[in-house]
């Protein structure tokens, strides 16, 4: 296949970015996005041209690394995919594809499609952890946990942190990202005992960082590579609620 | 002279850990807040040992290339994660996890080690499960096990097929709690490039900030590596893409020993081969052998599709071979029964390169559902990677390079032969001897840093009370930063025509091929050729292009590819070194008349530890010997 690419070349943070044509042949069906990526890097190289830069790391979708507007949509055209999953037989010969990094005020541009996502780790820091020092654990079958709620949490659990709610909301808010975490607490006894604080911090911290309101349009929910649900943001809803009364 | 003392405690096996406690020195947590501890990664070993010293009261510096810390390869970990909790009541104890790993590593571990790990195992899991894993539970709202190869009880602790995802995260979420709290600062998108010994004591490092390319120099009391494996060394591996050597073989070129080097497990079952432009095999998790069947066609050649070929003529050649263990035999066995069909001419696909992997009969008995819950995700990736629905047809699988036993020598403090250098989780050689069991470094990594170095630490750091902060105008300080400076100056300069990327792949086509699942003496000497020709044409042709003052991961990959050579040699002088087959490493030249593994106890019952003497020189060899006090030293059956 012959692919035309469009991709957001930006040399740092401070830098004006723009919009560069490339042109890559014998691409094949079977390659990964990122491996075409390399291909067009191991070409410009070749070339004495600066390679793109991009995150990756695990390709295998579980390190939320990877990122990348394609044609409009993070992670690409696939559905409850990571970009580092999508295969080119997701597109056509000739096809033009344009790439770019998140697009959001808290996520800035570092290099090319690289970005800033710390604030993640940030609100995690304010309350998204169950406050128990090594050794002062007791059996963990002490407290029985039903299985659908051990089902559920783990499923908001499963979150990624790659951004892509962020990414896709005209809002740029967090809410998803947020709310998984609150939820995954939220459902395990173990988490009960913070249940207050944390969802209080962490949204704090949430507006803090400059990340918008939710306006319940769900396009967090369409993009994001794990199928965390907007159920979890309704859940926290009702937390911080519940956390302003008591 | 560096002595090999490997420090381990009086007394029966049982009560060794809990002697050592009693007796080790302490710091008060007044002194505590004085000391600086550096810790090079975040994987599962790293912030679980970050958050438990934080919580002890160190200052705590931790470092990682990624982003944040919650990317570090631990993350990508699927199966699950032991503990010898007996909550199936089906026989286990501490003691049958020690002896399944001591059996599993092939008697090439240390026992007091290994029994720690396992005595430890438990309140990994109870740590883990307070932080909110959501590991699976039984309807009755007790945990679930599964089982893992090489053993015969049920002790696997998991949460679908990312449990090194969900444990991870419960560490990560408690060093995130310490930065909050201020015991601990994070650095995050930072390289360490190399170590500082000032007296014979570790104390710094030099890191490259990966963003701005300024070199740093951080100083600490004592540094802790948790810089993970070196299985990328093959280029293509289950590891993530961005996982390597460099820590290590820093450390290594500055007196820490190495063991074991040549202790590489390959997995058997990983997505094969598909073209030549992959840049990566993904795994599919061991646990999938619970209900998976392997199995290729009885005839030679026989190319027709999986689904059409009648059951009478089917080989289950691991059913066959190993009707005691059957699919869940020990991975260094599955992954060479595999390649013995492959090269006898009866793989299937394309390449001929694989096996079946087939679920059909699980499917049959207990309902997609069933198998569904269970490896959802596994059967999810491996379609989205194929093409190919596993559900209704077998997964191909091929084994591929995965984990490392080998790393830094380390003793029973976890400390390497520098002084206040310490290396957890999968960075030292410790518990694994010669092949790991399944589900078993998640264990030690948590272990190791939960539970292990928090109380090991303290007999080192209780001698440098007195010392006050580490300066970094030391010249020890300046020299380090300077060799970092020439080597990427070098790196530039060469200013050649091939790619970095195009040398990692011949190195680890020469890996492979001569130093992968099976190995003789010719193919390694010839390695030891190849890998000096690749390192010579590379320092005369790389190309890094960029400069070093922005985000250049090309030059990265360089550092990291120029670092691989060394450790390649290392790695290959291992495995010369010993001429018997044990666990993972199997000489052909030492098998039994059925093609399996032929330990040689009366000359290789030690761990090789070698010493660096210069990047021309030859290493120096070291032996540690494995006196068994409490195994009887067994051939390793899995009929
Ligand atoms: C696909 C896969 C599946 C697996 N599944 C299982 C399983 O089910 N059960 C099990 O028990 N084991 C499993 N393993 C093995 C297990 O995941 C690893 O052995 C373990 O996670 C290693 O953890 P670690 O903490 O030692 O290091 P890692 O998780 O590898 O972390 C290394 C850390 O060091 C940092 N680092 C490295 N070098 C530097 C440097 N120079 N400067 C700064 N930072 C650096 C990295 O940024 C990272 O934070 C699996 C392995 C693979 C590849
Ligand atoms: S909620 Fe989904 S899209 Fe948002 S960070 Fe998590 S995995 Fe990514
Ligand atoms: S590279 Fe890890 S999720 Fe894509």
């Amino acid at each position: 296949m012959n692919i035309k690419l469009k991709i957001w070349r930006q040399k740092n943070a401070k830098a004006k970015g723009k919009f560069v044509n490339y042109s890559l042949d014998n691409v094949s069906p079977e390659m990964s996005f990122l491996e075409m990526l390399d291909a067009l890097n191991n070409k410009l190289i070749i070339e004495g041209d600066e390679p793109v830069a991009f995150e990756h790391d695990c390709r295998e979708g579980i390190c939320g690394c990877c990122s990348l507007y394609i044609n409009g949509t993070p992670h690409g055209p696939g559905e409850k995919t990571t970009t580092c999953e999508l295969h080119m037989r997701s597109f056509k010969d000739g096809q033009t594809i344009v790439v770019e990094p998140w697009r959001s005020k808290a996520f800035p541009v570092m290099k090319d499609l690289i970005v800033d996502r710390n604030a993640f780790d940030k609100i995690i820091a304010a309350g998204g952890f169950i406050s128990i020092d090594a050794g002062s654990s007791q059996d963990s079958n002490a407290v029985l946990v039903r299985k659908e709620k051990a089902d559920e949490a783990f499923i908001s659990a499963s979150c990624i942190g790659c951004g892509a709610c962020v990414a896709a909301c005209k809002n740029a808010s967090a809410m998803l990202f947020v709310s998984a975490k609150v939820s995954q607490f939220a459902l395990l006894p173990q988490g009960k005992v913070e249940a207050v604080e944390r969802v209080q911090a962490m949204v704090a911290k949430m507006d803090e960082l400059g990340f918008g309101n939710c306006t319940n349009t769900y396009a967090c929910e369409a993009v994001c590579p794990k199928g965390i649900s907007v159920t979890n943001i309704a859940r926290m809803n009702r937390e911080f609620l519940y956390a302003k009364i008591s | 002279m560096i002595k090999l003392d490997s420090k381990i405690p009086e007394g029966p096996l049982a009560e060794k850990w809990t002697n050592y406690r009693a007796s080790q020195k302490l710091v008060n947590p007044a002194n505590k807040k004085k000391q600086d501890i550096i810790l090079v990664g975040t994987g599962l070993a790293g912030s679980a040992a970050a958050s438990s010293l934080g919580e002890l009261g160190y200052n705590v510096k931790v470092f990682c290339f990624q982003d944040t810390p919650r990317r570090a390869h631990s993350v990508a970990a699927q199966g699950g994660i032991n503990a010898a909790k007996n909550y199936k009541n089906d026989g286990d104890s501490v003691y049958r996890l020690f002896y399944d790993m001591i059996k599993g590593g092939d008697y090439r571990s240390r026992e007091a080690n290994v029994y720690r790990a396992a005595e430890v195992s438990n309140a990994t899991i109870d740590q883990l499960t307070a932080q909110g894993v959501p590991f699976a539970r039984e309807y009755g709202g007790t945990l679930d096990n599964r089982s893992f190869g090489g053993v015969q009880v049920s002790r696997t602790f998991y949460a679908k097929g990312q449990t090194g995802q969900q444990c991870l995260l419960g560490a990560y979420s408690g060093l995130l709690r310490q930065i909050g709290k201020g015991t601990v600062t994070m650095y995050s998108r930072r390289e360490m490039l190399e170590l500082v010994v000032i007296d014979g004591k570790a104390r710094g490092i030099i890191t490259r900030n990966l963003v701005t390319g300024e070199l740093e120099k951080h100083s600490g009391h004592a540094v802790i590596l948790a810089t993970g494996g070196y299985g990328t060394i093959y280029y293509l591996s289950t590891l993530a893409v961005n996982s390597n050597g460099s820590a290590a073989w820093a450390a290594y070129k500055k007196g820490a020993f190495f063991g074991n080097p040549s202790f590489v497990q390959i997995h058997p079952s990983s997505i094969p081969v598909l073209n030549e432009y992959q840049s990566k095999l993904t795994l599919m998790s061991e646990s999938l052998r619970n209900d998976g069947r392997v199995w290729v066609p009885k005839k030679k050649g026989d190319k027709r599709p999986a689904n059409d070929i009648p059951e009478e003529e089917r080989d289950y050649y691991l059913e066959r071979r190993y009707p005691a263990y059957g699919n869940l035999v020990p991975r260094d066995v599955g992954s060479r029964a595999a390649k013995e069909r492959c090269d006898a001419g009866y793989g299937v696909g394309d390449t001929g390169l694989s096996v079946n992997l087939d679920f059909k009969d699980a499917i049959a008995k207990q309902g997609k559902k069933a198998i569904e819950d269970k490896y959802g995700n596994l059967f999810e990736m491996y379609e989205k990677i194929t093409g190919i629905n596993p559900y209704e047809e077998p997964m191909r699988i091929y084994p591929s390079g995965h984990y490392t036993m080998g790393g830094l020598w380390v003793d029973y403090e976890l400390m390497t032969t520098i002084p206040g250098l310490f290396a957890i989780g999968e960075s030292n050689f410790s518990d694994h001897g010669a092949n790991r069991l399944g589900a078993s470094s998640l264990m030690q990594c948590a272990g190791d840093g939960y539970f292990v170095i928090p109380n090991t630490i303290g007999n080192f750091m209780s001698g440098e009370i007195r010392t006050s902060k580490i300066s970094t105008d030391a010249p020890e300080f300046e020299k380090a930063e300077k060799d970092v400076t020439e080597k990427i100056k070098k790196l530039f300069a060469v200013n050649g025509k091939q790619t970095v990327t195009s040398f990692h792949k011949r190195l680890g086509k020469i890996m492979w091929d001569n130093s992968g699942m099976s190995r003789n003496e010719e193919g390694l000497k010839k390695a030891l050729k190849l890998i000096d020709e690749l390192k010579e044409e590379f320092w005369k042709d790389v190309k890094v292009p960029g400069t070093n003052d922005e985000i250049n991961q090309e030059l990265e990959k360089a550092g990291r590819v120029a670092d691989y050579f060394g450790l390649a040699k290392l790695i290959v002088t291992d495995g010369l070194n010993r001429g018997e087959s044990c666990g993972a490493h199997f000489r052909e030249e030492s098998q039994t008349e059925t093609g399996e593994a032929k330990r040689d106890d009366a000359n290789y019952s030690y761990v090789s530890v070698w010493e660096y003497k210069g990047d021309e020189q030859e290493p120096k060899l070291r032996k540690e010997d494995l006196n068994y006090e409490f195994v009887e030293v067994k051939e390793r059956d899995y009929k």
